[in-house]
C-alpha cells in the first residue's frame, strides 16, 4: 500500500500561493527526498502531509486514509531542531516519547518484530547514554537519540527534516544505516532537505521551486546531460573577475573555475574581452548545479 | 589606507611556549596519510608568488585544562581559500578563533595580520537582528574607522553585489537565512580584510543562496584575500583550495581535495549488499567497502571513491588505530 499519495495539492496563504498542485508519493521501503530552496513550498508541503495544515485544494493520503490521529501513531517524525529535551536524560526522553505514543500500533509488534543490524547499532549506542541529559551530547549522537525516539513505536513512515545536518561524515554513515535499515524494514522515507550529500542518498527525489513540482524521478535522471563550462587557467583570479563582470553565474572549485547554465561561447567572448586566456571545456553539470538551475528558473 | 596592499611589516607571528620550531612551509602536516598540506598549492597553480602566508602551526587551544584542538596545522596565502571541515564539535571554531586571535593557544604559532585587517563571520545569526541592513554596515564601518564617503561607496559596492541593495532599510531580523548570511559577510568584507575567516557561512541557507555566498568568498579571494571557512559539509569542501579535516580537535587528513582523495590508502569498493569481511558503509541503497590493503573483497568491485569516501576512510582507519594503541597500552 502506498504510505503516502499527495494529488494535486494547492495550500494558499492569503493570495500567497505556497504549494502549488503538487503531486507525489511515498512507496513502503523507499527514501524519498524532497528538495527545494528556502520559500518553495516544502514546510508547507510536510504540514499537510503531517495533518497539520489542510490543502486548500486536493488530497493527502496517509496509508489510504486521510491525516488523523490514527495516522499520526504510525508516523515517526524528527524535526530539525530535533524534538528533545535537553534537560531531560536520554532516557527520560526516550520513555516521554514513548507515553506520547501510546501502545505499539497493531500490525507492527516491537517485541516480534526481528531488529535489523543497524537498529541494534542504534539501541546499544544510545542505552549506553541513557543516563546522560540530552543537552551534554554531541550532536550526532543526540540526532541519533532523536531517531531511537522516532523509531521505537516502529513507524511505517518516518518524515526527516536534514536529518544528518551538521554532522560529520562517519557519524552521517551511521544515521542514513538506521534510516536505510527501517526502509528495508518495510518503512518509507520522507527526507526534506537542501544538502546535495543527503539528496545523494536518496532512492528518489522531487525537486519543488516556486511551490511546484519542478523535477521528480532519480538523481541521474534529473540531472539529464545538463553540462557546466569549465575554466583552466593559471590566473584564475583574472578569469573569476571577468565573468562576474560579464554577468555569469561563476564558481570557484578549487583553482579552476566552473560556469553552469551558459554555452562555451559567452564564456570565452567574456574572456576573450578582458584578455584573460583559458583552457574551456564543458563537463557534466553538478547535481547542486542543476538544483540551483531548476530553482533559479521557477524564480525567473 | 591602500586595501588588499601587503603591509608584511605589521605580521603577527605569536609563538607560544613549547612551539615546535619556526613556521615552515616543508613540516609534514600530521594526517594520518601525507596528502599535502593545506596551502600547499596543486595541479594546474601558476608558479609560486612569494607572499605572506597566514596560518597556525602546531596550534594546540586549551579550554580550562581541557585540550580543544592538539597538533593542528593550516595555512592560507593571498588569493586563496582553505577549508576547515568536520562536524559538530571538532575543533573547527576554536582553531578560527585562534587563527582571528580572539583565543590564546597553549602552545603553536600562529600567523595572522593585525586585528584591523581580519574579517571574522562567527556562527550563528551574527547580524544585529534591531538594526537596518544600512545600520549594520554602518556598525561595522564604525569598527574599523570607515565612515562618511569611503564608508558609503564601500557599502553600496557590496550591497550591490550581495544583491541587498533593495533591502537596505530592512531589519536585520526580518531577513531571511540567506540575506542575513550575506550581510553578514558584507559586514566582515566591508575594510577589504587581508585574512577573511568565515565560521559555516552558509549553514541554514539554501543552495541558492549558498552559490551566491560562495561566490562573494571567491570574489574576496580573487581580489587578495586570503580566506580560511569552516564548513561541515564536503561538497563545499571540494570547493576550496585546500582543506584540512578535523576529528575530536585533531587533524585527520589535509591538502588538496584531489590529493586527499588521491591519498586513500588501499582500495574503496561498491557492492550491492554488506559485505561479509571488511569495513563498509551506506552509500544510497548500495554499500562501500574499504580494503586497506587494496585486496578484492568477494562480491564487491572497485570504483572512483570520492572526497566522502575518503574522510569516511580517513575517520575509520584513525578509530582503529585508537582502537590499536589502547589494546597495546592495556
Amino acid at each position: 500500500m502506498t504510505l503516502v499519495r499527495v494529488t494535486e495539492v494547492t495550500h494558499r496563504f492569503g493570495s500567497l500561493t505556497a504549494v502549488d498542485r503538487v503531486s507525489l508519493a511515498v512507496e513502503p521501503g523507499e527514501v524519498v527526498g524532497l528538495l527545494g530552496a528556502n520559500g518553495a513550498g516544502k514546510t508547507t508541503l510536510i504540514r499537510c502531509i503531517l495533518g497539520l495544515l489542510r490543502p486548500t485544494s486536493g488530497e493527502v493520503r496517509l496509508f489510504g486514509r486521510a491525516p488523523s490521529r490514527e495516522t499520526r501513531a504510525r508516523l515517526g517524525y524528527v524535526p530539525q531542531g530535533l524534538g528533545l529535551y535537553d534537560d531531560l536524560t536520554v532516557a527520560e526522553n526516550l520513555a516521554f516519547s514513548a507515553r506520547a505514543f501510546g501502545v505499539a500500533p497493531a500490525g507492527r509488534d516491537r517485541a516480534t518484530a526481528p531488529p535489523g543490524p543497524a537498529d541494534t547499532d542504534l539501541d546499544r549506542d544510545v542505552a549506553a547514554v541513557a543516563g546522560e541529559l540530552v543537552g551534554d551530547l554531541p550532536l550526532g549522537l543526540r540526532r541519533r537519540v532523536a531517531f531511537a525516539a522516532a523509531l521505537a513505536h516502529r513507524p511505517d513512515l518516518l518524515v526527516l527534516d536534514e536529518p544528518t545536518s551538521g554532522v560529520d561524515p562517519l557519524g552521517r554513515t551511521h544515521l542514513w544505516d538506521t534510516i536505510r535499515a527501517a526502509a528495508e524494514a518495510g518503512a518509507g522515507a520522507l527526507v526534506t532537505t537542501h544538502y546535495m550529500s543527503e539528496a545523494e542518498q536518496c532512492d528518489r527525489l522531487v525537486v519543488l521551486a516556486g511551490g511546484r513540482v519542478a523535477a521528480q524521478g532519480t538523481m541521474a535522471a534529473i540531472m539529464g546531460d545538463a553540462s557546466t563550462v569549465r575554466v583552466a587557467t593559471p590566473r584564475w583570479e583574472d578569469a573569476f573577475v571577468a565573468l562576474e563582470e560579464a554577468g555569469l553565474p561563476v564558481a570557484l572549485v578549487g583553482r579552476s573555475l566552473r560556469v553552469p547554465g551558459t554555452d562555451r561561447e559567452r564564456v570565452a567572448g567574456a574572456l576573450r574581452a578582458s584578455g584573460v586566456q583559458a583552457g574551456l571545456d564543458l563537463v557534466p553539470a553538478t547535481f547542486e548545479e542543476t538544483f540551483v538551475a531548476l530553482a533559479a528558473g521557477a524564480a525567473a | 589606507m591602500t586595501a588588499g596592499a601587503p603591509d608584511a611589516g605589521h605580521e603577527h607571528a605569536e609563538r607560544q611556549p613549547g612551539s615546535g620550531g619556526p613556521w615552515s612551509r616543508g613540516s609534514s602536516s600530521g594526517g594520518p596519510w601525507s596528502g599535502g598540506r593545506p596551502g600547499s598549492g596543486g595541479p594546474g597553480q601558476a608558479e609560486p608568488r612569494p607572499r605572506v602566508r597566514f596560518g597556525v602551526e602546531d596550534l594546540v587551544v586549551a579550554y580550562h585544562g581541557r585540550t580543544a584542538v592538539a597538533g593542528v596545522t593550516l595555512e592560507v596565502a593571498p588569493g586563496e581559500v582553505a577549508g576547515i571541515v568536520g562536524g559538530d564539535g571538532a575543533g573547527k571554531t576554536t582553531v578560527l578563533r585562534a587563527l582571528a586571535g580572539a583565543v590564546r593557544p597553549a602552545s603553536g604559532t600562529v600567523r595572522r595580520p593585525p586585528a584591523r585587517r581580519i574579517g571574522y563571520v562567527s556562527a550563528g545569526p551574527g547580524v544585529y537582528r534591531d538594526l537596518t541592513v544600512d545600520e549594520n554596515l554602518a556598525f561595522a564601518g564604525a569598527a574599523y574607522g570607515l565612515r562618511g564617503s569611503a564608508l558609503a561607496e564601500r557599502a553600496g559596492r557590496l550591497l550591490d553585489r550581495t544583491g541587498l541593495a533593495g533591502a537596505r532599510d530592512r531589519l536585520g531580523g526580518q531577513l531571511s537565512g540567506g540575506m542575513r548570511q550575506k550581510l553578514a559577510l558584507a559586514m566582515a568584507m566591508l575594510h577589504e580584510p587581508r585574512l577573511l575567516v568565515l565560521d559555516e557561512p552558509t549553514t541554514g541557507v539554501d543552495p541558492v543562496s549558498r552559490a551566491e555566498l560562495w561566490r562573494l568568498v571567491a570574489h574576496a579571494a580573487a581580489t587578495g584575500a586570503a580566506v580560511v571557512v569552516a564548513t561541515s559539509y564536503l561538497d563545499e569542501a571540494e570547493r576550496t583550495g585546500s582543506m584540512l579535516v578535523l576529528d575530536q580537535g585533531r587533524p585527520l587528513v589535509a591538502g588538496t581535495p584531489e590529493a586527499v582523495v588521491a591519498g586513500i590508502p588501499g582500495a574503496v569498493l561498491d557492492a550491492p549488499a554488506r559485505p561479509d569481511r571488511g569495513t563498509a558503509w551506506r552509500r544510497g541503497a548500495r554499500w562501500r567497502v574499504w580494503s586497506p590493503d587494496g585486496s578484492t573483497v568477494p562480491g564487491a568491485s572497485p570504483v572512483a571513491p570520492d572526497l566522502e569516501d575518503a574522510v569516511i576512510v580517513a575517520a575509520l582507519a584513525a578509530r582503529e588505530r585508537a582502537a590499536r594503541d589502547k589494546e597495546m597500552a592495556a
